[in-house]
């Protein structure tokens, strides 16, 4: 049941708790510092069958990764979950306009992120 | 450690480095230099520092940061100008979200009602206007979610059975959304029977891949919550058709043509096969600045470093020991193994320097605490203060950086509060209002050297003469030189008490910076000129691992005395030596008398030469404390030690710094000079005077 | 007492014992890093008699006390024959000079006594009980407030 997630966040800390949550939960959890670096942890890593981005980020935001791995990638279909805030809809909304498949608020409780991946990845 | 705590300790690790980030881009806003891309790391800095300190529960940091984020973003949009008075106000909120992060480290309340009420201030201003700009994206989507929120509190009467019609779009599929998942996750609330409807599915010629023909009609049972549910669907609001309807206790089971969800369900034809949209706007290489090649690093922990740069010193001292055998045999063949050696000893300073180069860092860090600490005081005193960075990549070791924080903010305080003149009383002098303090770090022949310099008023040396008579530091007949009463400030005892504020006259004087400095192996240098200002110099080791040593011998033992403090050797007459005193003795070097002292009496060494004039005589200069000789019984060589503390196996002795291992294996003790110095001189100097005067 | 239970989970302890004047002494094994022969020592200036100065130990620069001194019992003349016991208590190594090594002794607690009051109170600071087993009568030493004592500047300055 274990997945290979990569986690897109240019915080440390949110990377970290992501990768205790997920690994916690028997899944492989791949990291990227920024959308540049997730384009290319993508591109080396076939068998991502999750993502989970944050939205602000240096040299290439949520919003940006999220279309480049929609329309760019060989990993189209892969479900992208967005890291927001619940004092942010607007940019739930950008995020799914831009392809996101769902969104965790933050801060998450392990479960409701596994709830999450459970909803999108089979 | 527990996981969660460790994530803790990296967190606040991280605010250090997003609010030296945050700062940064403010200042460069102050100045008017900030890009697009500027703003947005201070922007994300704060929502980084938010987003991590929800997950810990600190509510306060957290909802100070949401306020100022907001402006931020106001000000990234471009509905904020960031003018003077608006950045003044960020700056502020910065130095505030700083306090935040210390208190959420290590307790404490922090007042923070003004700066928030002065940020939202400058977002109210705003708020038409982003009213106006977010209605439209806020309108477009997000209403049914409310719709089916208000339907929650609807059916009372449900015994927990539901009827769902789910009829996907194009678009929840081009999201990577799939039914399938969706009605498994409903199989975690109640019984499910899921119908697929194929109704709409036409003809293969006519099938459009991109369009979405399947729907599912579903029924749950056993579900009392209906919000469950709608979280469920959550993430394809918008996507699809969603009918949920509660079907009344008395109504029969629907239909039984059902596909049982484990273990069989229809998948729509179109998954996996979702067409990317045409449009390509963004690309990697298009999307904003992302050229800029971010440089390489690896966190590695300390320990492992310090480890490296031990085994690279015991690896030195081998060699040295090698050195000194061969040497010893000094034979035919010993030419050919010297060469070697000197070649393996080359090697071995390269390898040991870009070991010790691991672990320096840019004095960014401690510089970038200082503007903050500056405008604090200028609105303390009331004076105008532009302070300018310099050489802030300059890079140190660690150790250096992190002790260098007190003495440098003492340095600033006392520019500001001692140095630099009120507004008026500048203009009076025909300076600028404004006051500039330059705080700059630059590598200078092996070490490292700092400098607060300040355009005031310059140090007036008839006061700090006339203080230190008034403390009993020196007699009022004394002669002094321009440089030895400068010095006097940072004597123990001094402080000029006329201009004593609540800024430096903190209780502690310039003596604790000295003292700060001389620990760190460094000294501190002084230029002053009247009325034109101040500058204040550390000259700092780049690396507290090794120091150049002079060996010498006292006795049967070795010390080694740091080539930093060391004038030059003599070898002194027996007339050159006259006794002072009822203990002192005084060297004549050329023409002037030094104060001379014997490092086996003051060490109660014995055995050795007990004549000076029969041994060698060392002149040394210590910080603060002038010049001395150090009467030893020979010199043994020179080299570079590395240091090794025992004070953490055991305690600091008065007198020695550090000790080290020599190339026989046996330890050595390297001696603290300016503590030495200080000493006798404090015990001899009353003596000394008292029998000049005389 | 700084010891900790044995791993059979036992209420159990092994000491190291060894000899100085004759008395027998013991130090919770679980403290002792290794044992090594005496080497010369550097002196330190202004410490008291009993600190012997400081050793090499593999790039480590190491404390060594004269254990008999420390307790009041008159300094050792080392020699060759004698060891020096590593101990890492709290954050601190130190070496302790003492005349040799004896045994390895476990002892339950219900073996360990209170410290007679009369005995000599500069040694009764360092005691953490005394043990008696077949007739011999050990003093357990406690290594933490041993080591521990070095770095506090009383003792030290009085005696330098």
């Amino acid at each position: 049941m274990g997945k290979t997630i990569l986690t897109v966040d240019d915080s440390r800390t949110m990377r970290d708790m992501l990768k205790l949550a997920l690994s916690g939960a028997g899944h492989t959890v791949v990291q990227a510092e920024d959308g540049v670096h997730g384009v290319e942890v993508l591109a080396a890593s076939p068998m991502v069958d999750v993502i989970i981005t944050d939205i602000n980020m240096p040299r290439m935001d949520g919003y940006g990764f999220i279309e480049h791995v929609r329309r760019k990638s060989s990993h189209k279909g892969t479900p992208i979950l967005v890291l927001t805030t619940e004092s942010e809809p607007a940019k739930k909304l950008r995020a799914r306009d831009a392809g996101a498949t769902g969104w965790i608020v933050k801060p998450f409780d392990p479960e409701k992120l596994l709830a999450a991946i459970r909803r999108v990845s089979p | 450690m527990d996981p969660m705590e460790s994530i803790k300790q990296t967190y606040f690790q991280e605010c250090d480095e997003l609010l030296l980030a945050m700062e940064e881009g403010l200042i460069a806003m102050e100045n008017g230099e900030a890009d697009s891309e500027a703003i947005n790391a201070v922007f994300r800095a704060v929502h980084s520092i938010k987003g991590g300190g929800g997950a810990f529960g600190f509510e306060t940091l957290v909802s100070f940061a949401h306020v100022f984020e907001t402006v931020l973003d106001h000000v990234r949009s471009g509905t904020l100008a960031p003018e003077a008075d608006v950045v003044k106000v960020l700056l502020r909120a910065g130095d505030t979200l700083a306090d935040h992060v210390a208190a959420a480290r290590s307790g404490g309340f922090v007042a923070d009602d003004e700066v928030k009420s002065e940020l939202s201030a400058l977002s109210n201003a705003e708020a038409e206007d982003l009213s106006a700009s977010s209605a439209d994206i806020d309108g477009l989507n997000f209403a049914p979610v409310m719709i089916d929120l208000d339907g929650s509190a609807t059916p009372p009467q449900t015994n927990g059975n539901w009827r769902i019609r789910f009829v996907p779009k194009a678009g929840l599929y081009a999201k990577a959304n799939e039914p399938f998942l969706l009605v498994r996750e409903l199989t975690r609330l109640g019984t499910v029977e899921a119908t697929p409807d194929t109704s709409r599915v036409p003809s293969l010629a006519a099938l459009d891949p991109d369009e979405s023909y399947l729907s599912w009609n579903i029924t749950l049972k056993g579900c009392e919550d209906r919000q469950k549910i709608d979280d469920v669907f959550e993430f394809v609001t918008g996507d699809c058709e969603l009918d949920i309807e509660a079907i009344a206790a008395a109504e029969p089971d629907p239909a039984p043509a059902v596909v049982t969800i484990a273990d069989d369900v229809v998948l729509p034809a179109e998954m996996g096969s979702v067409e990317a949209a045409p449009t390509e706007k963004r690309s990697v290489a298009a999307s904003g600045g992302a050229e800029t090649q971010v440089r390489q690093t690896i966190r590695v922990d300390l320990d492992k470093v310090d480890r490296l740069v031990n085994l690279v010193g015991e690896l030195v001292i081998t060699q040295a020991m090698l050195s000194q055998r061969v040497t010893d045999y000094s034979s035919q063949q010993g030419a050919a193994v010297t060469a070697g050696l000197n070649e393996l000893e080359h090697l071995l300073r390269e390898l040991q320097e870009a070991v010790m180069a691991i672990r320096t860092q840019p004095v960014k860090s401690v510089f970038q605490r200082m503007p903050r600490l500056v405008r604090e005081l200028a609105a303390q005193t009331n004076k105008q203060v532009h302070l300018v960075l310099e050489g802030e990549a300059t890079e140190v070791d660690k150790t250096v950086i992190e002790r260098l924080g007190e003495p440098l903010t003492h340095m600033i305080r006392n520019a500001i509060d001692h140095g630099l003149e009120m507004p008026d009383e500048r203009v009076a002098a025909g300076k600028p209002p404004e006051g500039t303090v330059i705080l700059s770090a630059e590598h200078r022949s092996g070490r490292i050297v700092i400098e607060v310099s300040d355009d005031g008023r310059g140090i007036d040396r008839d006061r700090v003469k006339q203080k230190a008579v008034e403390k009993g530091l020196i007699s009022a007949n004394e002669n002094l030189s321009e440089e030895e009463i400068d010095n006097l400030i940072f004597m123990p005892g001094f402080s000029t008490a006329g201009q004593i504020s609540n800024i430096s006259g903190r209780g502690v004087g310039l003596d604790v910076v000295r003292r700060n400095i001389v620990e760190l192996g460094g000294r501190i240098g002084i230029g002053s000129t009247a009325g034109k200002g101040s500058r204040f110099s550390f000259t700092l080791p780049l690396t507290l691992a090794v120091l150049d040593g002079m060996i010498v011998a006292v006795g049967d033992q070795t010390f080694v005395l740091p080539l930093s403090h060391i004038i030059e050797s003599l070898l002194p007459k027996a007339s050159d030596i006259r006794s002072f005193g009822a203990k002192g003795t005084l060297l004549n070097v050329r023409g002037g008398y030094v104060p001379m002292i014997s490092v086996a009496e003051l060490l109660g060494i014995e055995g050795g030469v007990t004549d000076p004039a029969a041994g060698v005589v060392i002149l040394v200069e210590s910080e603060g404390a002038g010049r001395m000789a150090l009467a030893v019984d020979n010199i043994v060589g020179q080299r570079q030690v590395v240091i090794k503390s025992f004070e953490s196996n055991f305690r600091h002795i008065e007198g020695i710094a550090a000790a080290t291992i020599l190339g026989d294996g046996r330890v050595a003790l390297i001696l603290d000079i300016d503590g030495l110095v200080s000493r006798c001189r404090d015990g001899r100097r009353h003596e000394m005077q008292q029998a000049v005067g005389a | 007492m700084d010891a900790t239970v044995n791993q059979t989970g036992q209420d159990r302890r092994q000491y190291i014992t060894f000899l100085a004047t004759g008395q027998e002494f013991g130090a919770d094994i679980m403290m002792i890093r290794e044992i090594r022969g005496w080497t010369e020592t550097t002196a330190l200036p202004h410490v008291p008699a009993y600190v012997r100065g400081v050793i090499n130990l593999r790039g480590m620069v190491l404390p060594v006390i004269d254990l008999k001194a420390r307790l009041g019992l008159g300094m050792t003349a080392a020699t060759a024959k004698h060891v020096i016991i590593v101990v890492n208590a709290g954050d601190r190594t130190v070496g302790l000079l003492v005349d040799a090594v004896s045994d390895i002794l476990t002892v339950s607690t219900s073996e360990i006594q209170a410290v007679p009051d009369m005995v000599h109170e500069n040694q009764n600071e360092y005691v953490d009980g005394i043990a008696v087993l077949d007739g011999r009568m050990v003093t357990l030493l406690s290594m933490t407030k041993l080591a521990a004592s070095l770095g506090a500047d009383k003792g030290l300055d009085q005696a330098a």
